[in-house]
C-alpha cells in the first residue's frame, strides 16, 4: 500500500509541476496576475507530494519491504538501519527521486525568500524550475520508477553495494545533489532574464546568494566525495579524474566563474550576456554530469546499471533543456546588453581573465572526459584518458588563476593603478618568494613544482592579508561579503598547500608482512601484530593490527580491515588512518599470502588534510558571503535605492557612475562579451 | 548575434556524439593478449582441490576459458547458453572461478548445472590479473598452440556465440 501511495504522490507531483510551469510562465508573458499568483502555492504543493513520495520509498527501505524491486535489489534485512535509510538514494531510481525532491526543496526556498522580488520575475523563475521538474518526474515515471513491485516478494534483499555502506555516503550524495540542483535557481533566473529582457544590477543581486549557496553545497559535496575515496577505496588517492568526479568538477568550475562574473554584473553592470551564459552553462554541466553517470556512455567506477531507453530519454531531455536555453540565449542575449566598459588593468579585466581561465579549464576537463567517446564514435579505436592528460593540461591553467586570486581583489574597479597595486603587494610577494624558495630545502629534496605551489599559496595568503589591512585602515565597516571572499580565497591557498605537499612528498610501501614484522616509513615504525577475524552485522572481516611508533614512543594503533559481504559477495578494503595536521599515516590490508603473511600497503601523506580543510574554508567563506545584509533588503528599500544601472539596449548608465572615456590611460578598452 | 550562436552550435555537435555514444559499448575493450600465448597458470580444481589445472594440459585442442563467479548476475544470465553449447559438444569449456568462495561456487553449479569440463579456482584473482580480467563474465577462445584468439567481455549470448565464437572455433579446429 505504501509504495502505491508513493507512486501516486509522484504522479500528483508531476501534475503540480505542470501547473507550476504552464500558468506562471504564461501569466508572466501575458500579464495575468491570477496565473502569476499560482506559482508559489503550486511549487509548495509539488514539494509536498515529492516529500510524500520520498518518505514512502524511505519507509519501504526502513521496513525492508522486499516486495518492492528497488528495495530487494539494494538493501537487506541485516543492513544497519542508517544504511537502510541511505540506501533510499543508493540506486539509480532512488537517486533520481532525491534529485527531484531537492529540486522541489530549492523551489520552495525560492518561493519563501523571494518576497522582495517582482512577482512576474518570481513566477518565471518558479515556472522554469517547474519545467525541469516535469522532465525529471516524467523520466522517473516512464523509465525509472522506484516503486515497482516484485511479486512474489523476495525473501531477502541482495544488499546495498558495500562501497556505499559508509558514513561518508550518508552526506556525500545529498550535498552534491544540493549543489547540482541548486544551480537550477541561477539557471532559472538567467532564463527569466532572457524571457523578460530585463537584466540589471538588482537581477544580479538576487541571483548572487542563490548561486553562492549552490556552490557551497557543491564544494562540500565534492570535498566529501574526495575524502570518501581517500579512506574508502584503499588506494590512498584523493582525486582520480574519474568521469563522475569530472562531472562534479565541471559545474563547480563554471559556478566559481559565475560567482565572480555576477559580482561584476552587480557592481559595474558589465559582463551581462556572459553572466547569463555562465548560469546556463553551470546547470547544463550539472545535467550533462547526470547524463554521463546514468546513461553508461562512459565507463566509470560510479556507473549505475545501464539501460539504453534511459540514456535516450536523458539525452532528449538534455537536448530540449540545454538546446532550448542556448537558442533563447542566441536570440535574446543581444537585447540583454553588454554593459559598461573598463580599462586593460582593472578589477573587471582580472575577473574576465579569471572567467576565461575557469572556462578553459572546464573545457579541458570536458574534452578529456568525452575524448574516449569521441574517438570511439568516429571509429578510431578505444582509448582511455587518464591522470597524465589532466595533470598536464589542467594544472598550467590553474597556476595563472591562482596568481589572479591574489591580485584581483586588490585592483580597483574600472581602472586600477598599477604602481599602487605593486606597492601594496611587493612585501607579500617578496616574503612568499623567499619562503617558497627556502622552505622546500627543509623538507628534503628541493623541487620546482613545490616552490611554485608554495609561492602561489603564500601569495594568495599575503594578498588576503594586504586586503584586510587596507580595509581595517580605511575604517570601512563590516561587510560579510568582503570577509567571506577573503576567507574563501584563503581556503584556496590552504588546499593548494595540501595538494602541493602530498603530490610531491608522499611515500608509499607495499610490503609482505608476517606477524611481528616491522617496517619503517619516514621515521615511523610500523609493527604488524597480526590479523584476527571479526563478525560485523552483515559482513565478516579480517582485522589487522599495526602498532606505529616513532623514536620508541607509541604514536597510534591502526586497524585496517578486509571485509567480505556475503549477500553481494563483494570484498571490501577498509583502510585505517591516523589523521594529523601535518601528516596522515595510512594503512590498508591487501591479500592474505601463504604462511600467515599479508600484503600490506603503508602510506605517509604530508599535509593531505589541508586539501579538505581548504575546501571547508571555501564553503564557510561562501556561507559568510550569503549572510551579507544587502541580499536581505526589503523591496521598499530596494526601490528607495534604485539599481546602479538599468537594463540593456544602450540605456545611459545611472548618474552615480560617470561614463568612462573610451580611451583611458590603460590604452586598450575591453568590452564585455569579447571572450 | 552570430557569436551568441556559437554555444548552441557546439552543443549540437556534442549531442550528436552523445547520441552515437549511446549505441557504443564502453565495455567492449580489445585485449592486448589477443594473438599472444595464454598466461600460464596452475590452479586447484573446484571439484578436487588436490588436483590442479593449467593451459599446458590443453595443448593440441581448441577450447574456451570462461571466467565466472557465483556472485556475478551476468554469469547467471549466460549459464543457459553455456549449458546448451556444451550439450552440442562442439568445443570444451573450462571455467575459472574468479574471486569466489569455493563452497558458494560448488553450490551454484549443483543448483544450476555444470557446463564446465573442469573449473579452476582463482580465489584471490591473481591469475585474473595476468589475463587482464576486466569484468566477470569473460570468455577466451584459445587455439591448439595455446594462443588467445578472441576475448569476450560480458555474457555469452546466442548471437555472439553463433556470429563470432563458433565460426572462429570451427576455423581453428581445421
Amino acid at each position: 500500500m505504501i509504495p502505491e501511495l508513493g507512486h501516486f504522490a509522484l504522479i500528483l507531483a508531476l501534475l503540480m509541476a505542470l501547473t507550476q510551469s504552464i500558468f506562471p510562465l504564461a501569466g508572466a508573458a501575458r500579464g495575468i496576475p491570477a496565473w502569476i499568483a499560482l506559482a508559489r502555492p503550486a511549487a509548495r504543493a509539488q514539494f509536498l507530494f515529492l516529500a510524500i513520495a520520498f518518505g514512502c520509498l524511505a519507509w519501504s527501505f526502513l521496513a525492508s519491504d522486499f516486495s518492492v524491486l528497488n528495495v530487494a535489489q539494494h538493501s537487506s534485512s541485516r543492513l544497519p538501519a542508517v544504511y537502510r535509510f541511505t540506501a533510499t538514494w543508493g540506486s539509480h531510481e532512488g537517486s533520481l527521486l532525491l534529485w527531484a525532491t531537492l529540486l522541489g526543496l530549492w523551489t520552495v526556498a525560492v518561493s519563501v525568500f523571494s518576497r522582495h522580488l517582482p512577482d512576474d520575475m518570481v513566477a518565471r523563475v518558479i515556472g522554469v524550475m517547474g519545467l525541469i521538474s516535469c522532465g525529471f518526474l516524467l523520466f522517473m515515471l516512464t523509465t525509472s520508477n522506484p516503486f515497482i513491485r516484485l511479486l512474489p516478494a523476495a525473501m531477502e534483499g541482495s544488499d546495498l553495494n558495500p562501497l556505499l555502506q559508509d558514513p561518508g555516503m550518508v552526506a556525500h550524495p545529498p550535498m552534491l545533489y544540493m549543489g547540482y540542483v541548486g544551480f537550477s535557481v541561477a539557471f532559472a533566473f538567467a532564463i527569466a532574464a532572457l524571457l523578460s529582457g530585463k537584466l540589471d544590477a538588482s537581477w544580479a543581486r538576487w541571483s548572487r546568494p542563490w548561486t553562492t549557496a549552490a556552490w557551497v553545497f557543491l564544494t562540500l559535496g565534492i570535498m566529501m566525495g574526495s575524502w570518501w575515496a581517500y579512506y574508502e577505496l584503499g588506494w590512498g588517492g584523493w582525486w582520480f579524474w574519474d568521469p563522475t568526479e569530472n562531472a562534479s568538477l565541471m559545474p563547480w568550475l563554471v559556478g566559481t566563474g559565475l560567482i565572480h562574473s555576477l559580482a561584476v554584473t552587480e557592481k559595474r553592470g558589465s559582463f551581462k550576456a556572459w553572466t547569463v551564459f555562465l548560469a546556463i552553462a553551470a546547470f547544463s554541466l550539472s545535467l550533462l554530469g547526470t547524463f554521463l553517470v546514468r546513461s553508461g556512455v562512459l565507463s566509470s567506477v560510479h556507473a549505475f546499471a545501464t539501460d539504453p531507453a534511459r540514456g535516450l530519454f536523458i539525452l532528449a531531455f538534455l537536448a530540449v533543456v540545454i538546446g532550448g536555453s542556448l537558442l533563447l540565449f542566441a536570440v535574446r542575449a543581444a537585447q540583454v546588453g553588454l554593459g559598461g566598459r573598463f580599462a586593460l588593468v582593472s578589477r573587471e579585466s582580472f575577473l574576465m581573465a579569471n572567467n576565461i581561465l575557469l572556462l578553459t579549464a572546464t573545457a579541458s576537463v570536458l574534452l578529456g572526459t568525452l575524448y574516449p567517446l569521441f574517438v570511439d564514435a568516429l571509429g578510431l579505436g578505444k582509448i582511455s584518458v587518464g591522470a597524465p592528460y589532466f595533470n598536464s593540461v589542467f594544472v598550467p591553467l590553474v597556476l595563472p588563476l591562482l596568481f589572479l586570486t591574489g591580485v584581483g581583489p586588490l585592483a580597483r574597479w574600472k581602472q586600477a593603478d598599477v604602481p599602487e597595486l605593486a606597492s601594496r603587494l611587493k612585501w607579500g610577494f617578496g616574503a612568499s618568494a623567499a619562503v617558497a624558495l627556502l622552505l622546500p630545502l627543509t623538507l628534503g629534496a628541493w623541487k620546482p613544482m613545490v616552490s611554485l605551489g608554495i609561492l602561489l599559496a603564500l601569495w594568495i595568503a599575503a594578498a588576503v592579508a594586504a586586503n584586510l589591512r587596507g580595509r581595517l585602515r580605511s575604517g570601512a565597516g563590516w561587510s560579510a561579503n568582503f570577509y567571506g571572499m577573503n576567507l574563501a580565497h584563503l581556503g584556496v591557498a590552504v588546499t593548494v598547500i595540501g595538494i602541493t605537499m602530498v603530490s610531491s612528498y608522499e611515500t608509499e610501501r607495499n610490503l609482505r608482512m608476517n606477524p611481528s614484522d616491522t617496517a619503517t616509513l619516514q621515521g615511523y615504525t610500523f609493527r604488524f601484530v597480526g590479523v584476527t577475524s571479526l563478525e560485523g552485522p552483515n559482513y565478516t572481516a579480517a582485522r589487522g593490527t599495526l602498532e606505529v611508533s616513532r623514536d620508541g614512543r607509541p604514536v597510534a594503533t591502526l586497524h585496517p580491515e578486509k571485509r567480505n559481504y556475503p549477500a553481494s559477495g563483494m570484498p571490501m578494503t577498509e583502510s585505517a588512518i591516523d589523521y594529523g595536521f601535518t601528516r596522515d599515516l595510512y594503512a590498508a590490508l591487501g591479500e592474505p599470502l601463504d604462511g600467515g603473511a599479508w600484503s600490506v600497503r603503508l602510506f605517509h601523506k604530508p599535509f593531505v588534510v589541508w586539501i579538505w580543510i581548504g575546501a571547508v574554508l571555501m564553503a564557510l567563506g561562501g556561507l559568510l558571503a550569503i549572510a551579507d545584509r544587502r541580499y536581505r533588503v526589503s523591496r521598499k528599500e530596494a526601490l528607495d535605492h534604485p539599481p546602479l544601472q538599468k537594463g540593456g539596449r544602450g540605456d545611459l548608465p545611472a548618474a552615480e557612475i560617470p561614463p568612462i572615456p573610451p580611451f583611458s590611460k590603460g590604452g586598450v578598452v575591453a568590452e564585455e562579451g569579447t571572450p | 548575434m552570430k557569436r551568441f550562436l556559437i554555444p548552441l552550435a557546439l552543443f549540437i555537435v556534442l549531442v550528436g556524439f552523445l547520441a552515437r555514444g549511446l549505441k557504443l559499448d564502453p565495455h567492449e575493450v580489445p585485449s592486448p593478449l589477443i594473438g599472444k600465448p595464454a598466461p600460464a597458470f596452475s590452479l586447484p580444481l573446484l571439484s578436487d582441490p588436490a588436483r590442479r589445472f593449467g593451459p599446458a594440459e590443453m595443448r593440441g585442442k581448441v577450447w574456451l576459458l570462461n571466467v565466472w563467479a557465483s556472485w556475478c548476475a551476468s554469469c547467471r544470465q549466460e549459464h543457459e547458453t553455456l549449458l546448451d553449447l556444451v550439450q552440442r559438444g562442439i568445443v570444451p569449456v573450462y571455467g575459472m572461478d574468479y574471486k569466489d568462495q569455493p563452497a558458494d561456487a560448488q553450490a551454484w553449479l549443483d543448483r544450476l548445472g555444470n557446463p564446465y569440463a573442469a573449473t579452476a579456482v582463482d580465489r584471490d584473482g591473481r591469475v585474473g590479473i595476468d589475463f587482464g580480467v576486466y569484468g566477470v563474465p569473460e570468455t577466451y577462445v584459445i587455439d591448439k598452440t595455446g594462443v588467445i584468439r578472441y576475448k569476450l567481455t560480458g555474457p555469452l549470448t546466442r548471437e555472439n556465440l553463433e556470429d563470432k565464437i563458433l565460426p572462429l572455433v570451427r576455423e581453428l579446429k581445421k
